[in-house]
């Protein structure tokens, strides 16, 4: 039998401006296991913790060209987190995309970007010029 | 024209837009000023998440919290006049502006500043070097790329570790611009952490702790920065000095609370407020980046509806100033806010420590309050609430940090 080596990782929650540090003890093995969390204000900062280690997610938050807007941008966010491995291909996808004014805040502006299952979503309006 | 009203509200930011609103749930008669063409402030060029998770419970960005604040304010009679400056307030609670309509006056019976705060700049900082096109405070180049889709680098180094600075690095890096790193002349990050991790570890972005940047080189443009280390007393350390080639600087080194046009009441450097916002002029209240740099819009928002509620029921003559207590800067504490407090009213104390602590004790005297705090540094506020109290003795609380054990 194989011993599991534990391994200690410190880890900010990014869930929200708390930003808690916590000390981990996992294993590392065919699963990833939690063995031991310390200084999580919530339990979310468990689940956050756990992703961490095996494929880290964030929200998306850029803006998008808007044309005949009062403004040429609108900002944008992905409604979940995506991996944060795929950031810099989805910001190609974001800069490749135009959308027409009016844009109302929560319009999807991207259904499924690149099969995450997350929408690229308006989070603001802009008004046609 | 003239105008008469019971509650002014000078800045439309999310501090000036949950003042306006509450007053106005307090039964006042409010108007709403603002510079810009549109309200929001520095909400609308703020696109990253983390906005309202403590005011509204939900992860925002900053255009979604104010459209949220805007769509509640646009359900009330408040009298919002955007693209519109405010040229004076004088002591006879006379407001003068200036806009497309020309010169006019409000006779108000209270303000409420919520003017927010401005960044200072590089050149506030004493570099030696070039003074060369390509060093912008990282709110100008966030406005640049956020909401005008100029491109104000080709590679950049940002000068100052705090949340604008890092949220920026972050964003010219998604934009494709090459971030060289982050130099903070203090040994700790001036940001949340959370923004060290996410803006900048994820994309491994170098943070030069206890660096300063020495000088700026270019010929029109900049394109070169020197940097050196610093050592535990702020001393350069000899042959540590790099070089980073880049053709943009952006400085997030501080911001500066903005208190024009209000010239008689007792500033430090902002408004110095009691805790239900009145500053040292009985009619006019303040809340916001005005006052103090808060570390959350929540925060600002929060400290807004409270302004704009007292403001409105002192228009009222339901709130009068009562005798105050003043509350000291004890042992290890940089910031506290506010500077006074009416005990009859209740208190949310907001404190920045002055250094870097494993495990503080925050205490809080006579009232004999103590909160133990875990890794409690300058960068993120601690947040006390203290009820109403009854002591004819009290004429003075002391906030003090230490180390425990």
């Amino acid at each position: 039998m194989n011993l599991v080596e534990y391994k200690k990782k410190k880890i900010i929650c990014t869930n929200c401006p708390l930003g808690c540090k916590i000390n981990l003890v996992y294993a590392d093995a065919d699963e990833v296991e939690i063995i031991e969390a310390q200084g999580n204000r919530c339990k979310r900062g468990l689940e956050f913790a756990k992703q961490e280690i095996t494929d880290p997610l964030r929200v998306v938050v850029t803006s998008v060209r808007v044309e005949d807007g009062e403004i040429p941008m609108a900002s944008v966010r992905s409604d979940k987190p995506v991996p944060l491995r795929l950031m810099e291909e989805i910001m190609g996808v974001i800069r490749q995309t135009k959308v027409s004014a009016p844009v109302k805040r929560g319009d999807i502006i991207i259904e499924n970007v690149l099969n995450t299952g997350a929408n690229i979503i308006s989070t603001r309006t802009v008004n046609k010029k | 024209m003239r105008y008469e009203t019971d509650v002014v509200v000078i800045g439309a930011g999310g501090g000036g837009m949950a003042a306006a609103l509450s007053a106005y749930k307090s039964g006042a008669d409010v108007i709403l000023i603002e510079r810009e063409e549109e309200a929001g402030g520095v909400l609308n060029q703020c696109i990253h998440n983390g906005f309202g998770l403590h005011y509204y419970k939900k992860d925002l960005t900053g255009p979604e919290f104010k459209e949220t604040l805007q769509e509640e304010l646009e359900k009330t009679n408040v009298r919002v006049l955007k693209g519109t400056f405010v040229l004076d307030v004088s002591r006879d609670k006379r407001i003068t502006f200036v806009n497309s309509d020309g010169i006019h006056e409000i006779k108000t019976k209270a303000l409420v500043m919520t003017t927010g705060a401005r960044e200072r700049h590089f050149n506030s900082l004493g570099i030696p070097g070039d003074r060369v096109s390509g060093i912008f405070t990282a709110g100008v180049a966030q406005k640049y790329i956020n909401l005008q889709n100029l491109k104000p680098a080709n590679s950049a180094l940002i000068v100052g570790s705090g949340d604008i600075g890092l949220i920026m690095a972050r964003r010219l890096h998604l934009e494709g611009i090459e971030v060289k790193g982050v130099v903070e002349i203090l040994p700790y990050p001036g940001g949340l952490e959370r923004n060290v991790q996410q803006c900048l570890r994820d994309y491994d972005i170098p943070l030069y702790l206890s660096h300063s940047v020495t000088r700026v080189e270019g010929k029109n443009r900049l394109s070169k920065v020197y940097v050196s280390q610093l050592d535990g007393t702020g001393n350069i350390i000899p042959n540590s000095e790099k070089v980073f080639e880049v053709d943009a600087l952006i400085t997030s080194v501080g911001l500066i609370p903005s208190v024009k046009p209000v010239e008689f009441v007792k500033t430090g450097p902002g408004f110095i407020t009691s805790n239900t916002n009145q500053t040292t002029e009985d009619w006019i209240f303040a809340a916001g980046n005005c006052t103090v740099i808060f570390d959350l819009v929540d925060y600002v928002a929060r400290e807004g509806e409270k302004a704009g509620k007292y403001a409105a029921l002192y228009a009222k003559d339901e709130y009068i100033s009562q005798e105050k207590i003043t509350i000291k800067k004890g042992k290890n504490i940089n910031i506290i806010h506010p500077s006074y407090i009416d005990p009859n009213q209740a208190t949310k104390l907001y404190i920045r420590v002055s250094r870097v602590f494993q495990k503080a004790e925050i205490t809080i005297e006579p009232l004999g309050i103590k909160i133990i705090e875990e890794e409690a540094r300058p960068s993120e506020m601690v947040e006390i609430q203290i009820k109403p109290f009854k002591d004819n003795l009290c004429k003075e609380i002391e906030v003090s940090a230490h180390e425990l054990g």
